[in-house]
């Protein structure tokens, strides 16, 4: 089972942990089809289609599978209480994490901040 | 610069109803929204009101306006920061973060937004125990006390959905009665597990990592007291998005944008729909009503441009 967008889809733990430990750079949204989460989605198809941050690899896992516990139990997102969940990845470590809906604007943003 | 008929600014429902009319009616169409396309109408969990539709969520019904756009012929482009504007002409000139775009006639259906408290601590919360979406976040407090902060039909069937998952929910309310219709008042009144803190704000979100409790202030006597709440849904309302366009069109004092009964500003030209422009009544409903009318209002200003036959 896989989140509807045209980013590629983590479906499980060893998968998101092969993906980060492969890629220099990783954007993973975590979330459901749901109108705070669409827009983050939305934004993140934008930004890989539009060539300027082919070094990054954007990705979605749906929030509600037990795989991805990888996400949910993250301590960066511990506290966190508003889908989705936005993990950037460097190296294979979380650079940053973002919880709620956020821009576009916020996203590039964060994309220049930590990668 | 790309050149249009006419440029929608917005695509929530009355830009789209605008939208099928115009490119329907054989007129070049771009539709531009600074975030997703859809409008506020996505954040709505069901709509069970729009006629002829069975229940069915807001992202679809909205995902189904736009298809029948583009269908249509209708150019759509989604997060598209708007930067500047020139109405003045008979060539409105719109310009955003990629480029330049011209057209004939533009029709301002930017809508609204969540009006938010304005507090400080409510910013350091969002996603941490403040929401303005019960049916995204609502599970996340699962068994325990929240509050919900308004009084209108939103506030109160929004109340009565969390109780599915949380343990207590408070609605705390500005007024000592609520502005939702009769049966969204009962409906939360007869819940065990709703109770209601009348004439009465939110002064404070407190916590560390996240929220745990609101600091209230009753507004009869002054009186602050604390509450314990793992989390807060803000339903109070929305307000125009029409501070980009207050130097080119006329706004009335709740910044909504002021038109005439077939949508035209004050500017020839420049015509306003939906939730941004001054009106009682906000619904999907209207708003398509107020898109439709804007468009065939535009192509009767194209087919004569004179602002003295408007």
């Amino acid at each position: 089972m896989t989140l509807d967008t045209n980013l590629k889809h983590v479906e499980t733990g060893a998968a998101l942990t092969e993906l980060i430990n492969s890629t220099e750079n990783v954007m993973v949204c975590c979330g459901r089809m749901g109108p705070m989460c669409m827009p983050v989605y939305g934004s993140m198809e934008e930004l890989q289609n539009s060539g300027d941050y082919n070094n990054v690899q954007f990705a979605d896992m749906l929030f509600d599978i037990p795989e991805a516990a990888i996400i949910r139990d993250l301590p960066e997102c511990a506290s966190f209480r508003g889908l989705p969940f936005v993990v950037y990845y460097k190296n294979g470590k979380v650079a940053k994490a973002t919880t709620s809906i956020q821009s576009k604007d916020q996203v590039t943003t964060n994309l220049s901040e930590v990668l | 610069m790309s050149n249009y008929d006419v440029i929608i600014l917005g695509g929530g429902p009355a830009g789209l109803a605008a939208g099928i009319y115009l490119s329907r009616g054989k007129q070049s169409v771009l539709i531009l929204d600074q975030g997703m396309v859809g409008g506020q109408v996505i954040l709505t969990h069901a709509v069970a009101n729009y006629p002829g539709l069975p229940e069915l969520s807001g992202y679809k019904l909205a995902s189904e306006m736009k298809k029948q756009a583009e269908e249509f012929g209708c150019e759509i482009k989604g997060n598209e920061k708007l930067i500047s504007f020139n109405f003045q002409g008979k060539e409105k000139i719109v310009t955003t973060k990629s480029g330049e775009f011209s057209s004939k006639a533009v029709i301002i259906a930017v809508g609204g937004q969540p009006r938010k408290l304005g507090l400080e601590s409510e910013a350091k919360f969002q996603g941490l125990g403040i929401s303005y979406c019960a049916t995204c976040d609502g599970d996340f407090f699962t068994g325990e006390d929240i509050v919900v902060v308004g009084g209108g039909n939103s506030a109160l069937e929004e109340a009565v959905s969390l109780t599915k998952f949380a343990k207590t929910v408070t609605i705390i309310h500005q007024f000592d009665h609520f502005q939702a219709y009769t049966h969204a008042i009962k409906d939360a009144e007869y819940n065990s597990k709703i109770s209601f803190i009348m004439e009465s704000d939110i002064v404070e979100f407190t916590g560390e990592q996240s929220l745990t409790g609101v600091n209230i202030r009753h507004k009869k006597d002054g009186a602050i007291t604390k509450l314990n709440a793992a989390g807060a849904f803000i339903f109070i309302g929305y307000v125009p998005s029409s501070e980009l366009f207050k130097e080119c069109v006329s706004l009335s004092d709740r910044q909504e944008i002021l038109t005439d009964q077939d949508m035209a500003t004050d500017v020839p030209g420049v015509f306003a729909a939906g939730d941004v422009r001054q009106k009682k009544f906000r619904q999907i409903t209207t708003a398509v009503s107020d898109g439709t009318i804007a468009a065939l209002a535009v192509m009767d200003y194209l087919n004569d441009p004179d602002p003295d036959k408007i």
